[in-house]
């Protein structure tokens, strides 16, 4: 071993962990003394003004030492010697990482979120080395895999970066068509049929100009030199003119016919799968994406594509096939004169070539817009009752002509491009007859050729020119679809943020323990919760209180695995819910939300959503649990009653229950009910409360609730603050703590109290029930 | 409502602002917040407390004294990272998700672009680019970007 190999960076780098830049690797050695380790760094990115700039912090198992920047000087704290603590805190994107003692700030560090994660792992190392004992060793636990290239938390059980992936695999736009072959494999003899019969009827129509070769010089030539006309020839002639018709004419339609209803097929098979991939991708991706420009990918662009396949790609193909077939004929007639006749093409290939990329871009931002226009459309119908409200018609109006007006702005463009492309092309096909003209009147003139060559080739190079100038709109249409199938495969290629595990966990049957480890959820650049420890047995009863704002729902939300946790790792029955299959997992779980949403169509089939094979005595006692039954009763076709899209017909507190009965029919182990009562007065929520409490019975269940009155039944109040746990206990002993329990429950009481209203509150009745 | 009284600002130990209430002498640290950072980002600063209540309203920084001024600035300057981008250089690939390489106010740096529905319009000329850390990067005023910059902006918009 050599001594390089033995030094304390080495040692290091053999951990999994992120590499550090070499731009260090040789400072950092030689400042290192005699058993020294290196335990972690972090490379800062910013210096104190918030400038981009290179610094590097060092945690070794003697002391901290750092550099704010490249050339600035090397600064060292002795970690034995005193008492430090490190801490950080961020605030839109910008990380702040300080050193304190006792007295005072002694230095502080500054770095993108990107680096984060890397501080994190930098103040576990420096609690563990120097503050071992602290509660903050526990968190170690959950282990973490870093990217080694982009720095970012992978998920369990994955090992490569959905986002350096997606990097690597970019790439140009119209590459992209040929990953629908994925789409199109299952057709493949279907399409090798169609192309047969294309190859058929393109010959066909091919064999008109050529007849009229011997038309001309056996039988009008000679004609008009005084000989008779020879019928029996001239019917031959024209007779096979009419058979190569009727021949073009009956393999045209069918391979039309079997290549569209393939490309259909095609169409439709990706309109599915996409639909099915989008389904499964997180709630971040959603939370993300406009639902117009959603619903504008799969349907238009699919269609696009569909088009694209079945109408252009065909006649594309028929064309290279045709200039294909023509070239060697002409070749067959006369070399030279088919030399001169294609001379215009590569001018015109090189044409088409210049105009692809700027028509390319054009068309991607035309699609954009047009999502952009649909986005409007989607915003304000769902949104309509607002908009009237408020009396906005005419601002939404005009922000419909903006969203129009841009779209003719860009379409402006792109056709301006365009419309120089078609008159050039045909500018040029002018230009080739003309040529051919010429060498053929010379070539004639010298005897060389016929004349009835001369016309052959005539016809077949206007035929020929013809079809060049519709191929170059093969271009526009292959951008077009190129940009759509990119939309598209966006979507497919979007790896879920709750990926399915690699190897995935079966648990049969779970308990409902659930253990939250050290957790913390960013969404963007904020910190939505922090640092949360908290084990929740099987079949107790959790209420989770606290401003809104402070993370109830994002736990929940990180509990259903709507999202994954950022650090920290939450286990059910002990294992962490990242390596249990996802639809699986979630089928455990039953979710009764603020606004409860039904779906288009009966009281029953929304019952039965989560077990569509439920029976109706099954779906009759859930109701009757949830205290539904009898108002579905009063419904004019009962449970068969068709309620709308956000079941407009029905109250705040009646589609509550049947979300309450949907929960109940799955019968879940864990049951979460996020602000289940709050749309609703209190005497509806009397009953609502009810039909919870058959709900509750037995089953693991975080309940969130605004009104604390909701929570009697809980086993235990957590009260988070802005993400952190603050109070845990149950509604005595916080109210005995006289703090923020205590501060919450007072600003409620006296809200009651101007309702006048003390129904459902333990506390009232006591006060009641004392003054008798 | 917030309470009018007078105060007055200086920094701990801690390199925390901390508020003094001159009235009856009690002491917050606080942080000062804008409230619209991108459009008006001189008038209304609120500085609240590490409870997030709002201890006092400024209409206008120009309204404080210099001292005052000059200290909720620069804690100001410290909390706020939204860096501006003044040229492009390049982008790795026309299409997303790529790697832009740009010259913001706050120096060099590069980011990755996850989709073009990252790059949102505040008005039509002002846009604010989400990388995929969740950093925003600020285009005060694209038409004021040289053209390199515009034609490569362009292809994204």
């Amino acid at each position: 071993m050599t001594d390089s190999e033995r030094s304390p960076i080495k040692i290091l780098l053999s951990a999994a962990l992120p590499t550090m830049s070499p731009l260090w690797f040789t400072q950092i050695e030689s400042r290192l003394n005699v058993e020294e380790k290196v335990i972690a760094w972090l490379e800062t990115d910013l210096d104190h003004q918030l400038r981009f700039s290179q610094g590097l912090v060092i945690l070794t198992n003697q002391r901290l030492f750092s550099k704010v920047s490249i050339n600035a000087s090397w600064e060292n704290w002795d970690c034995r010697q005193q008492d430090l603590t490190l801490i950080r805190r961020d605030y839109s994107g910008a990380g702040n990482l300080e050193l304190i003692d006792a007295n005072s700030l002694l230095v502080n560090w500054r770095y993108t979120i990107g680096k984060d994660i890397a501080a994190g792992y930098l103040i576990k190392q420096f609690m563990r080395h120097y503050k071992s004992g602290s509660a903050e060793e526990k968190y170690l636990r959950a282990t973490q895999i870093l990217c080694p290239k982009c720095k970012t938390l992978l998920p369990v059980d994955q090992e490569k970066c959905s986002i350096c992936i997606k990097n690597i695999d970019a790439r140009p736009s119209v590459w992209i068509l040929f990953r629908l072959w994925r789409f199109a494999r299952p057709y493949k003899w279907r399409l090798l049929t169609g192309f047969l019969l294309t190859l058929g009827s393109t010959a066909a129509t091919l064999v008109p100009p050529y007849l009229a070769m011997p038309l001309m010089d056996n039988v009008l030539i000679p004609y008009q030199n005084g000989k008779s006309i020879d019928i029996s020839l001239v019917t031959f002639y024209l007779s096979g003119l009419l058979g190569a018709a009727i021949i073009a004419w009956a393999l045209g339609w069918a391979r039309t016919y079997t290549l569209a209803l393939v490309s259909e097929r095609i169409g439709a098979d990706l309109r599915t799968a996409t639909y099915k991939h989008l389904l499964k991708l997180s709630q971040e991706y959603f939370g993300g994406k406009r639902t117009g420009d959603l619903i504008a990918r799969i349907g238009s662009e699919t269609d696009r594509i569909n088009i694209f396949i079945s109408l252009h790609l065909l006649d594309f193909a028929t064309d290279v096939l045709m200039i294909i077939m023509t070239t060697g004929i002409l070749i067959s007639i006369n070399p030279w004169l088919a030399l001169i006749t294609l001379l215009p093409l590569p001018v015109i290939a090189w044409l088409i070539h210049i105009i692809r990329d700027k028509l390319r871009t054009g068309f991607e931002k035309v699609d954009r817009i047009w999502a952009e226009v649909t986005n409007v459309l989607s915003d304000t119908i769902p949104g309509i009752r607002v908009v009237k409200a408020f009396a906005q018609e005419e601002r939404e109006a005009e922000r419909f002509y903006t969203a129009n007006q841009h779209n003719l702005e860009i379409n402006n463009r792109v056709n301006k491009v365009w419309s120089l492309f078609i008159p050039s092309v045909t500018f040029l096909t002018e230009i080739g007859l003309l040529v051919v003209w010429i060498f053929g009147i010379w070539q004639v003139s010298n005897n060389a050729i016929t004349v009835g060559v001369l016309t052959a080739f005539l016809a077949y190079i206007s035929r020929f020119y013809l079809r060049l100038d519709s191929m170059s709109r093969i271009v526009s249409v292959t951008q077009k679809s190129a940009a759509g199938a990119k939309r598209i495969f966006d979507i497919l290629d979007h790896v879920s943020s709750v990926p399915e595990p690699i190897n995935p966990v079966h648990l049969p049957a779970i308990k409902g323990r659930i253990e939250l480890c050290n957790v913390s959820f960013r969404y963007g650049t904020r910190s939505v919760v922090r640092n949360i420890n908290l084990v929740i047995e099987p079949g107790e009863m959790i209420g989770l209180i606290g401003h809104s704002g402070s993370g109830k729902s994002t736990l929940v939300n990180l509990i259903c695995r709507f999202y994954d946790v950022t650090e920290g790792a939450i286990l059910i029955d002990g294992i962490d819910i990242r390596s249990l299959p996802v639809a699986t997992y979630r089928k455990h779980i039953g979710l009764v939300l603020q606004e409860s949403f039904l779906f288009f169509g009966t009281i029953a089939e929304n019952i039965s959503y989560g077990r569509p094979g439920a029976t109706r005595e099954d779906i009759i006692a859930a109701a009757r649990s949830a205290h539904a039954h009898e108002f579905i009763l009063r419904l004019r076709h009962g449970y068969d009653s068709l309620v709308g899209e956000r079941g407009q017909a029905l109250s705040g507190g009646e589609r509550q229950r049947i979300s309450i009965a949907r929960a109940l029919l799955i019968n879940p182990h864990i049951l979460i009910l996020d602000e289940a009562t709050s749309s609703v007065d209190t005497t509806t929520e009397k009953e609502i409360q009810k039909a919870l409490d058959n709900l509750v019975r037995g089953r693991t269940t975080i309940a969130i609730a605004h009104r604390l009155s909701t929570l009697q039944n809980a086993n235990r109040l957590i009260v988070l603050d802005r993400g952190n746990i603050v109070e845990i206990g149950s509604h005595q002993e916080l109210m005995a703590r006289k703090n923020h329990y205590h501060r919450l429950y007072e600003a409620q009481m006296r809200n009651i109290d101007t309702e006048g209203e003390l129904v459902g509150l333990n506390v009232a009745h006591k006060i009641v029930g004392d003054q008798k | 409502m917030i309470q009018e009284f007078n105060y007055h600002l200086n920094r701990d130990v801690f390199g925390k602002l901390l508020c003094t209430n001159l009235d009856d002498q009690s002491q917050k640290s606080v942080v000062p917040i804008r409230t619209f950072p991108i459009t008006a980002p001189n008038e209304g600063i609120s500085l609240i407390d590490s409870q997030g209540h709002e201890l006092v309203w400024i209409n206008n920084l120009g309204e404080l004294s210099n001292e005052l001024r000059i200290l909720i600035e620069e804690e100001l300057a410290n909390r706020e990272f939204m860096p501006e981008i003044k040229y492009i250089y390049e982008v790795s690939n026309l299409t997303t998700p790529n790697v832009w390489q740009v010259e913001t106010d706050l120096g060099k740096t590069s980011f990755i672009l996850k989709g073009e529905e990252d790059i949102r319009h505040l008005t039509s000329m002002t846009l604010v680019i989400t990388d995929s850390h969740g950093i925003c990067l600020l285009i005060r005023n694209r038409s004021a970007l040289d053209s390199h910059s515009r034609k490569i902006l362009d292809h994204f918009l």
